[in-house]
């Protein structure tokens, strides 16, 4: 145990874990916060505080853990290396760790020009490959990217993304293989509707012997619609949507979609819990935070943290 | 080559009001090749203005003039006799951005624009298609990735790629683009160094970049 | 916009064919408009941006460009070239200020004497609608812009 983090106590105990997005809205009312917790706490072992997701401007992820952690509900700060350089990216990794955050999550984020502010300035100075680095570097030895020793910096169980689907396959392996030698404890990856293919890359992953240094969240989003479906796997690169999946959309009222892709989503969660190499779910609500107990309920997941 | 594209005719317009004679600069050299800024372009822009002004009633005498090239001081002076015997308000120049800032520093009396929008430093994909390939980030490491530049042709200048964003060897940022990603990793595997592709690379230095300050190159064996 | 206004065409027309054309449609007695004058170029190819907009500029209330039908260029791909070089000057008038219309492309075989006297009643028709030359005509552009 390094960082002291639950997630880390259940990842290195080898239990199950689950941890969901948590997208902070553009607002200082910390009510607001408190009130989307609730759909959080109790039911997954730790929070994703997405930093400006999408590129879309909400609160900062570090204050927003702050008030998770306040809650206690265990938060995962997201950072992405697009809105700050190395030196805001350090200073706010120390400020993490003077408000007791334990778990950081480290990408790349999504280019501003999908975002709301698609006129910005990206700054790119680092990646996240770089960024996982660099927290390792504060988190074991307190050594700041420029050779300066910091005191009394907490250690962090960090994070990463991986995208199981990109082509070509040995590609993807090679990328999660820089993550996993940059220092990376967990992965979360990008969201899965294939899980023949996600097997395909969880067993790669295996066979590159990356699985025993690091830990794989797979993770779900509840698809809402039919129509849904369609333009994530049309629109979002990176995210393919399967036949089966679409076909079990297609196939219900439009009333009754919602219901159905909990249903699939649930149904994922079991068959991903089987699966050999996957250490935990990620759930990916896209907005719709509420879903996130009935699904694990659905899914027969819920954690002992849960039932205590 | 830098790479350069004319501004709407509008907004030249805008720059232009208030001016009745003004000199359009040239330049003979990556403007000319990129159809931007050459001898033609300058022709082409100066009758559209004219026509242009004409049609707001407020006729414009725009004089030609192309300069072997705007960003060398020598070639800035050939304005000189013209500046001062023919009485313009405005000298709108037709280059990358450093001729109009040449000419801004050179003559105190004329008001300066540019024509163009300076794009990038870039090669010719096709007849008349540009693309970009150099940030000229003043420390070349291309090298490192099969002689392919990630830090300029990868939208998020990965070091460590593809992200997500990548898919069927494109650009989410830009379809149209390829992922560099993607050619890196094919030109590597071709060259049997995908083991060098593995190594983490550290954080770039980006003092050698425009960030480190506004940058200079002297060779002192040459400078008299 | 006056009604005895006689628009003034200017067509370049390419040896291998709209020129060959225009002189058959005369041989042939054809009637067609005597508002357009014909410029003889080697190909349109030759035709460059500058031509069109300098003739513009001096007073033409049209010009068109006249080549041989796509595929049977003498050189290959100059009428090819002419159509995009037209399409460019096009996007500049409009950008400028001046309908588009103005300027168009033809494409008339050597041995269609009735095509080009149809493309010059075409064109001189589109002209009479459109007016004159807005830069040629000082009252109206004053009263259209304030």
């Amino acid at each position: 145990m390094k960082a002291g983090s639950n997630l880390e106590r259940i990842l290195k105990s080898g239990q199950f874990a689950i941890t969901a997005e948590f997208v902070p809205p553009a607002t200082g009312d910390r009510e607001l916060i408190e009130r989307q917790a609730l759909y959080f706490k109790g039911h997954v072992d730790a929070a994703n505080v997405a930093d400006n997701m999408g590129a879309v401007v909400g609160a900062a992820s570090c204050a927003v853990s702050k008030v998770l952690l306040d809650l206690g509900l265990e938060p995962i700060m997201s950072l992405v290396t697009r809105d700050r350089n190395r030196i805001a990216l350090q200073s706010d990794l120390l400020g993490a760790s003077l408000l007791g955050i334990r778990n950081v999550f480290c990408t790349t984020g999504d280019h501003q020009k999908f975002g709301d502010h698609p006129e910005a300035l990206n700054v790119y100075d680092i990646d996240s490959v770089q960024l996982v680095n660099a927290v390792r570097g504060l988190s074991d030895s307190g050594k700041l990217l420029g050779g300066a020793g910091c005191d009394k910096v907490g250690s962090f169980f960090v994070g990463a993304a991986a995208d199981p689907f990109g082509e070509p396959a040995d590609l993807m392996i090679l990328c999660l293989g820089q993550k996993v030698r940059a220092g990376a404890d967990f992965i979360q990856s990008q969201p899965v509707f294939d899980l023949e293919k996600f097997g395909h890359w969880v067993r790669l992953a295996r066979e590159e012997g990356l699985i025993e240094k690091c830990s794989i969240l797979a993770t779900v989003m509840p698809l809402r619609s039919a129509r849904e479906a369609r333009a994530i796997h049309e629109e979002r690169r990176g995210v393919e949507v399967s036949r089966d999946v679409m076909t079990r959309l297609e196939g219900v009222l439009e009333p009754e979609q919602a219901q159905e892709g909990l249903k699939i989503c649930a149904e994922q969660m079991q068959a991903l819990k089987e699966m050999k190499g996957v250490q935990g779910i990620h759930i990916m609500s896209a907005g719709r935070e509420e879903v996130i107990p009935e699904l694990i309920k659905k899914s027969g997941l819920e954690t002992a943290r849960a039932k205590g | 080559m830098i790479i350069a594209e004319r501004k709407p005719i509008k907004e030249l317009l805008e720059m232009l009001a208030g001016h009745d004679k003004v000199l359009l600069v040239g330049c003979k050299g990556c403007v000319t090749v990129c159809n931007a800024g050459g001898v033609k372009e300058v022709g082409v822009l100066a009758s559209a203005l004219r026509i242009a002004r004409r049609r707001q009633g407020r006729p414009i005498e725009i004089d030609e003039m192309t300069l072997d090239r705007q960003c060398e001081p020598e070639f800035i002076s050939w304005l000189e006799e013209p500046i001062r015997e023919k009485g313009y308000t405005a000298i709108m120049s037709a280059a990358c951005s450093v001729g109009p800032q040449y000419i801004a520093e050179r003559f105190d009396k004329v008001a300066v624009m540019p024509a163009l929008n300076t794009k990038f430093i870039g090669g010719t994909l096709e007849h008349e298609v540009w693309a970009e390939f150099c940030r000229a980030c003043g420390n070349c490491g291309i090298h490192n990735f099969g002689g392919l530049c990630p830090i300029t042709r990868c939208s998020k200048g990965l070091l460590h790629g593809p992200c997500a964003g990548s898919s069927g060897g494109k650009c989410e940022v830009r379809p149209e683009v390829d992922c560099i990603w993607h050619l890196i990793y094919t030109r590597m595997k071709n060259l049997g160094q995908v083991e060098k592709l593995k190594a983490l690379k550290p954080a770039k230095d980006w003092s050698s970049y425009w960030s480190g300050g506004v940058r200079r190159v002297v060779r002192e064996d040459l400078t008299l | 916009m006056s009604e005895n206004f006689e628009p003034r065409i200017v067509a370049f027309c390419c040896q291998y064919c709209s020129y060959a054309a225009a002189d058959l449609a005369g041989s042939m007695r054809l009637s067609y408009p005597p508002n357009v004058k014909v410029v003889l170029v080697p190909c349109t190819g030759r035709v460059d941006p500058l031509h069109i907009l300098r003739t513009i500029e001096d007073g033409a209330d049209g010009v068109c460009v006249a080549g041989c039908l796509e595929g049977d260029c003498h050189f290959l791909e100059g009428n090819f070239k002419a159509r995009k070089r037209v399409a460019y000057v096009q996007r500049i008038l409009n950008e400028a200020g001046v309908e588009d219309a103005r300027v168009r492309m033809f494409n008339i075989a050597a041995s269609d004497g009735p095509g080009f006297a149809e493309a010059a009643r075409m064109m001189t028709e589109t002209i009479r609608a459109l007016g004159p030359n807005p830069l040629s005509t000082k009252t109206e552009k004053m009263t259209e812009e304030l």
